[in-house]
């Protein structure tokens, strides 16, 4: 490819109006040369999973605080699962509680950031996991 | 099933795919617009302008909700700027589109400018062609925010609308030569605030300096966030439509794309030649002799030229 960026869909899901930690990673990711979509807050599964397959993004970040993870990301896996685009890279940051990390891993978000988070991490994360999930 | 095929069936998936390749790969995409052209022809293209927050985005979501009720398909491309440093961008106008995103007849796509200046992408005349062969009715072309000549888009679009807004003040004066000129309806969104009537009047006089037989937009004033206005900008929309296609305006500006887009691909060609038939090392050879003033840009051309026609000339066939 001569000229691809990596493209991140940096998504809100539920209903929880805070959106700083969120700012912060895309400013990040796009500081570190991707192309970071953006779409606000208060995001269902289906607009969030749509959203991914129509602007082809390599990876999902997605950020919440309200508490409502343990419902909403399953169900956006399920639908990734549905609509055969779980060659895309799901990650997701904000207030969720350790006991529950594993239980996410396991519907295959592939890597939580808590609080505090180091966004070089998470830069180097991606760079180094695209490549297996790029096609 | 090849992607062609797929892209002309609607399938998401697949029109997505392409676009990423022509955005990242232009000589391996051609491939599949080659055969998609033959199924282009169909789609209205407009082109959205205007200033960096003037409402560009609401009135795009606004107009496409609209015509969604009476069946319109919808193609959205939606273009901010890339980072002259680093590349990345933040592409937000789906943030103003966010009922859209589950609307199985809406596609819509943020591009970023990747280097590209005039207030587009170097892609955006191909997608808007696969856009089209997916069987989208109306494909609207969101500019980033423009200043003054970023008036690309009358190259890739049908119609323009340029969307202002009050209270700019004196910046509307600077305005009013290149971008100002290119606008076939005005929109003056956010017309609740102070100063939306001065801005027509002033936009009016500016129109009236246009003189005799110069085409002479309607100005039509909109609140996008509280839908007022888009009903009747899309009428003035659709009977604009009428009257450029039967005075032969569509035709002459399709006419120019094509031209424009033929030019555009022979000079990638030349270029992409350039580098085979002269080689990086060349070029960096001259810039080093005009930094050190041992010649001068000018002479350094004529001499690269020269060595590069010799070329084409010698070994012709086996180049084209």
């Amino acid at each position: 490819m001569k000229n691809a960026r990596i493209r991140v869909l940096v998504a809100k899901p539920g209903l929880d109006g805070h959106d700083r930690g969120a700012k912060v990673i895309a400013r990040a990711l796009r500081d570190a040369g991707m192309e970071v979509i953006y779409t606000g807050l208060r995001q269902t599964p289906e607009q969030i999973v749509e959203t991914a397959i129509q602007e082809d993004v390599n990876v999902i970040g997605l950020s919440i605080l309200s508490g409502a993870h343990m419902y909403l990301f399953p169900k956006i896996m399920e639908l990734l699962a549905e609509k055969e685009a779980t060659d895309i890279l799901v990650i997701a940051g904000g207030i969720i509680p350790n006991e529950d990390i594993a239980e996410l891993k396991k519907v295959g978000i592939k890597e939580i950031f808590t609080p505090g988070t180091d966004t070089n991490k998470i830069v180097k994360f991606i760079k180094e996991n695209i490549e297996i999930t790029k096609t | 099933m090849d992607l062609g095929t797929r892209v002309r069936q609607g399938d998401t998936r697949a029109v997505a795919k392409l676009i990423t390749l022509v955005e990242n790969d232009f000589q391996h995409a051609q491939k599949a617009l080659k055969d998609l052209h033959q199924y282009c022809g169909k789609a209205i293209v407009i082109g959205i302008t205007g200033p960096p927050g003037s409402g560009k985005s609401t009135i795009t979501d606004r107009l496409t909700q609209h015509i969604r009720k009476i069946g319109k398909k919808v193609g959205i491309i939606a273009i901010d700027p890339s980072s002259p440093f680093t590349g990345g961008a933040i592409l937000g106008d789906r943030i103003r589109m966010q009922d859209l995103a589950t609307d199985q007849e809406v596609f819509i796509r943020s591009i970023g400018t990747r280097g590209h200046l005039g207030g587009l992408s170097r892609s955006t005349q191909a997608i808007v062609k696969i856009m089209d062969a997916m069987g989208k009715d109306i494909i609207f072309i969101e500019t980033v925010g423009v200043g003054q000549s970023e008036i690309e888009v009358i190259k890739v679009s049908d119609i323009i609308l340029l969307v202002t807004i009050p209270g700019m003040g004196d910046d509307i004066q600077a305005l009013k030569a290149g971008i100002m000129e290119i606008g076939d309806i005005f929109v003056v969104n956010k017309a609740d605030r102070d100063g939306a009537d001065k801005l027509i009047t002033e936009i009016e006089m500016m129109i009236h300096l246009n003189g005799e037989g110069k085409k002479n937009p309607p100005i039509i004033k909109t609140v996008g966030i509280e839908n007022i206005g888009i009903a009747q900008l899309w009428k003035e929309i659709e009977r604009l439509i009428v009257e450029l296609e039967e005075n032969g305006q569509i035709y002459q500006r399709r006419r120019n794309r094509v031209r424009k887009e033929i030019f555009d691909l022979f000079q990638e060609n030349w270029k992409d030649m350039f580098f085979q038939l002269i080689g990086e090392a060349n070029l960096e050879r001259e810039v080093e002799k005009v930094l050190k003033q041992e010649n001068d840009p000018y002479c350094a051309v004529e001499k690269l030229t020269e060595k590069f026609k010799k070329k084409i000339f010698q070994g012709g066939n086996n180049i084209v």
